[in-house]
C-alpha cells in the first residue's frame, strides 16, 4: 500500500520545483524562520550539546537491546488492556488498521500526524474500504483537501503560500460566506478547527502517530502544537497508534531527554504546546477515553538496516532539522524527493525502503556540506550515509554509463601521477591558449553542466607541478 | 612554537595545479616565511571524486599513492579545506579493518593541515605583511569549516592585512552549491545555490570575495562573472601571501583587450 514514488523522476521534479514561483516563495520560510529559531533556543542551552550526547547514546542503547524493549514494551500495553500488533510491512499494517475499523463498524476516521500513516498509505487504504479518514493537523487537513503529500516530515504544508491555503479553504468549505475575511493565518486555523470540531464528535476511531514508544510504561507519546491529537485519540472508541520499531526508548526519564532535544531541534521551541502521553485504553475511573488502544508497529524494511551500514539513521527522531538546514531542500522544496521523506534523512532512509534503484538519486543529490550533521540532534552522520549509498551504487552498477565512463577515465590519470602531470600540462597550456586574453569561458566542451549557468576560469599558463620544477631546478 | 625548518610536503590540489598555480605560489611563500622547508612530491589529486562517487577501490588506490608520496614530511599542508578533510577525516576510514594501513593512515591523518590553519594553529603566525586596499567578504567553504573548524583563523590573518577591510556577507557558513561533481550532476539545483551566494556576495558591497577552497572559488566567481556583477575572487592565500599581481580568477590577462 506504501504510496508511488516519483523518486526516480528527482531531476524533473527538481527542474519543475526551481520554476515553480508560489513554492520558492514558500521556501523563503523554512530558510528564514526555522534555522534562526532553532539557534536561538540551542544558544539559551548551556547543555544542549551534551543533550545530543545523550539523546545519540539513549538511542545507541536501544537499538543494541531492541529485541529486549519492544518484548518489555509489548508486556507492559498488554497488561494495560491495549494490544500490540507487529506489521511486517505497509500491507500488514493497512489491513490491521482496517480489521480493526470494521470491529467497530467505523465510517470515519480522525488522524492526527503520522508519518507512518503516509509511509503504509493509509487513507488510501481506507477510503478505498469505504472508511473515511479526516486529518486533524492543520498542515495535514491543508493537504489532505488538495489531495498532495506533505512536503516535509513537520510542517507537512510548508511548500504552500498563505494565498493558496486561502483559495484552497474557499473552494472546499462552500458551506461558509464567500465574502468572509481570511486575511490573517488565525481566521483560517480557527475555520478548520470549527470543520474539524464536527469530525472529531463523529469519528469512530482515531490514528495517531507517536513520537516515543516508552518500554518502561507501556506508553506512546506524541508531541503537537494544535491539540488536535488529544482529541483523535480520546473521542472515538478506538485509539490506534501507528508507529515503528526504533520508536522504542527504554524509559520514561529517557523520553524527557528526548524531548529536549526534539522540539528544539524541529521547530526552535523548548517544549511542544501539546506533550501527551497515552497508556492504555479508559480505565474504569477514568473520566473519558478510548475504550481501546491498540498499537501498530511497523518494520517495513527497518530490521534489516539493524544489522548493517544504515543502523545509525535508526535513531533518527524525525525533527526535520536536517532538511531545514539543507540548501538542496530549501532550492527544490520536499516534494521533488518523490516519496514520503525528504531532505537529507529521507535521501538515506528512502532507498533503504522502497530501493535503491528508485531512490538512487537521492544520495547523490546532495553538495556533502555537512549541515544537516551539524544539527542532527542524535548526530547521525547523514552524509557518510548518503556517501554509503553511492558507494552500493557503484558496486551494483546502478550510477549513470556517462558517470562510471568518466570516472574511469579521470582514475586512469588520477593513478598515474606522472602521466596525469604530463597530461594536464598539455591541458593547461591548451585551454591557456584559447581563454587567457579573456580569462575565462562562457562554454567548453563537455562541461555544459557547468557553463550551462556560469563561467569557467581559464588557467594561469602552464600547471604548478611544472613551474614549480623550474622553481627548485 | 614550532622549531625552524619543519619539512612540509604541500598538497597543492588538482584543481590548484590546473588552473590557478599562483595560489599554490602563494602558499609555498607563506609557509616559507612562517620558517618551513616545502617541498612539492609528484601527485594528482586527493580521490574526492571517486570517494563521492562510490568508487572506493580507486579511492583507496590514490589514498596509498598520497601517502605514499607525503607521510615522509613533519606536516602535510593543502590550500583547500575541501582536500584536506579528505587526507586528515576520511582516508583513515578507507583502511578500516586493515591494521598496517590503518596505522599508517592514522599517522599520516595527524600531519595533515588546511594551509591557514596550520599558520595560525601549528605555525603561531599572528600577522602577515601584506598589504590589500579595498573591501573583502570571506566566504567558509563548508568542508574546511565543519570537518576542520576553520573559521577564525582566516578571519585573524586578513585582519593583519594592511589597507583591507572585512564586511561579512549574509550566510557566510552556507554552501556555495558546488559539492564536487554535484555541479555537473545536478547543475539545476547548484544554480539555485550559487544564485543566492552570489547575491549575499554583491550585497556586502566588498570589491573582493575570498575563500579558501578553489572549487569553491572558481563556481562563485563563475556565477558572479555570468551575473555581471563586478567582484574580484580570488584564494585567501593569495591576499595574504600579497600575492595579487595575478588577474582574479575568471579574469582577463593584463595589458590584453577583450
Amino acid at each position: 500500500m506504501t504510496g508511488a514514488s516519483t523518486s526516480p523522476q528527482f531531476k524533473d521534479n527538481a527542474r519543475k520545483a526551481l520554476a515553480d514561483v508560489n513554492l520558492q516563495t514558500a521556501l523563503k520560510v523554512v530558510e528564514v524562520n526555522f534555522i534562526a529559531r532553532r539557534q536561538e533556543v540551542a544558544d539559551r542551552l548551556p547543555e544542549f550539546e551534551a543533550l545530543r550526547d545523550s539523546a545519540r547514546d539513549i538511542k545507541n542503547h536501544t537499538l543494541a537491546h531492541l529485541d529486549l524493549y519492544l518484548d518489555a514494551y509489548e508486556q507492559r500495553v498488554t497488561a494495560q488492556g491495549g494490544k500490540v500488533h507487529y506489521a511486517v510491512d505497509a500491507d500488514e499494517a493497512c489491513r490491521i488498521a482496517l480489521e480493526i475499523c470494521r470491529k467497530l463498524d467505523a465510517r470515519t476516521v480522525t488522524k492526527g500526524k503520522s508519518m507512518i500513516g503516509e509511509e503504509i498509505g493509509i487513507n488510501a487504504f481506507l477510503e478505498a474500504n469505504g472508511i473515511t479518514p479526516v486529518e486533524t493537523d492543520l498542515g495535514e487537513y491543508i493537504i489532505q483537501i488538495r489531495n498532495e503529500l506533505p512536503s516535509h516530515i513537520i510542517a507537512p504544508a510548508v511548500h504552500l503560500t498563505k494565498a493558496q491555503v486561502e483559495a484552497d479553504f474557499r473552494r472546499v468549505h462552500t458551506h461558509l460566506p464567500a465574502d468572509r475575511n481570511m486575511v490573517e493565518p488565525e481566521t483560517m486555523l480557527a475555520e478548520a478547527r470549527a470543520v474539524l470540531r464536527e469530525k472529531f464528535l463523529a469519528a469512530d476511531v482515531g490514528i495517531t502517530g507517536a513520537n516515543f514508544l516508552i518500554a518502561e510504561t507501556g506508553s506512546s507519546i506524541i508531541v503537537t502544537n494544535e491539540g488536535n491529537g488529544d482529541l483523535t485519540q480520546t473521542l472515538p472508541k478506538a485509539h490506534i497508534v501507528l508507529a515503528s520499531i526504533e520508536k522504542l526508548v527504554p524509559t520514561l526519564e529517557d523520553s524527557a531527554q528526548m524531548l529536549r532535544v526534539l522540539a528544539r531541534s524541529a521547530t526552535g521551541q523548548e517544549m511542544s504546546v501539546y506533550t501527551t502521553i497515552s497508556t492504555g485504553p479508559r480505565r474504569m475511573q477514568d473520566l473519558d477515553g478510548p475504550g481501546e488502544y491498540h498499537v501498530i508497529i511497523l518494520d517495513n524494511g527497518r530490521s534489516a538496516m539493524l544489522g548493517g551500514q544504515f543502523r545509525e539513521m535508526l535513531r533518527c527522531i524525525r525533527c526535520g532539522a536536517c532538511m531545514n538546514h539543507c540548501p538542496v531542500y530549501h532550492a527544490v522544496g520536499g516534494h521533488a524527493y518523490g516519496w514520503v521523506y525528504p531532505g537529507p534523512m529521507g535521501a538515506v532512509l528512502t532507498p533503504s525502503l522502497i530501493g535503491l534503484d528508485k531512490a538512487g538519486n537521492l544520495p547523490n543529490a546532495s553538495t556533502f556540506c555537512g549541515r544537516c550533521e551539524e544539527v542532527c540532534p542524535v548526530r547521525i552522520p547523514l552524509p557518510k550515509l548518503m556517501r554509503h549509498w553511492r558507494e552500493r551504487e557503484f558496486e551494483r552498477h546502478l550510477s549513470p554509463a556517462t558517470v562510471r565512463a568518466g570516472l574511469r577515465f579521470w582514475s586512469f590519470f588520477a593513478r598515474r601521477p606522472r602521466l596525469y602531470s604530463f597530461v594536464t600540462e598539455i591541458a593547461a597550456r591548451a585551454l591557456t591558449f584559447f581563454g587567457h586574453s579573456r580569462g575565462r569561458f562562457g562554454w567548453l566542451p563537455l562541461a555544459g553542466g557547468w557553463t550551462k549557468h556560469r563561467e569557467f576560469p581559464s588557467p594561469q599558463g602552464r600547471t604548478f607541478q611544472s613551474q614549480w620544477k623550474n622553481r627548485t631546478r | 612554537m614550532v622549531e625552524r625548518g619543519k619539512r612540509v610536503g604541500l598538497f597543492v590540489t588538482c584543481l590548484v595545479d590546473l588552473i590557478r598555480p599562483s595560489v599554490g605560489f602563494a602558499a609555498a611563500k607563506l609557509l616559507e616565511d612562517a620558517g618551513c622547508t616545502v617541498d612539492v612530491p609528484l601527485q594528482s589529486c586527493c580521490g574526492q571524486p571517486a570517494f563521492n562517487s562510490g568508487d572506493r577501490q580507486t579511492t583507496r588506490a590514490i589514498a596509498e599513492q598520497v601517502i605514499d608520496a607525503f607521510e615522509g614530511y613533519d606536516y602535510v599542508v593543502a590550500p583547500s579545506g575541501s582536500c584536506t578533510g579528505m587526507l586528515k577525516v576520511h582516508y583513515p576510514e578507507l583502511f578500516e579493518g586493515d591494521p598496517n594501513w590503518r596505522a599508517r593512515a592514522d599517522a599520516f591523518s595527524a600531519k595533515c593541515y588546511e594551509l591557514v590553519s596550520f599558520l595560525v594553529d601549528v605555525l603561531r603566525v599572528e600577522r602577515v605583511s601584506a598589504h590589500f586596499p579595498g573591501n573583502v567578504t570571506y566566504h567558509d567553504s563548508c568542508s574546511g569549516l565543519r570537518e576542520l573548524e576553520v573559521h577564525a583563523q582566516p578571519r585573524r590573518l586578513l585582519g593583519t592585512v594592511q589597507g583591507l577591510t572585512l564586511t561579512e556577507m549574509k550566510d557566510a557558513d552556507v554552501c556555495c552549491g558546488f559539492g564536487g561533481t554535484f555541479c555537473v550532476k545536478y547543475p539545476d539545483i547548484s544554480n539555485a545555490i550559487v544564485t543566492k551566494k552570489a547575491a549575499n556576495v554583491a550585497a556586502t558591497g566588498a570589491q573582493t570575495l575570498l575563500a579558501g577552497d578553489l572549487g569553491c572559488l572558481m563556481n562563485m566567481a563563475g556565477k558572479l562573472q555570468r551575473e555581471g556583477k563586478a567582484v574580484d575572487v580570488r584564494h585567501v592565500a593569495e591576499v595574504l601571501a600579497g600575492m595579487t599581481s595575478e588577474p582574479p580568477i575568471g579574469g582577463p590577462a593584463r595589458g590584453d583587450n577583450l
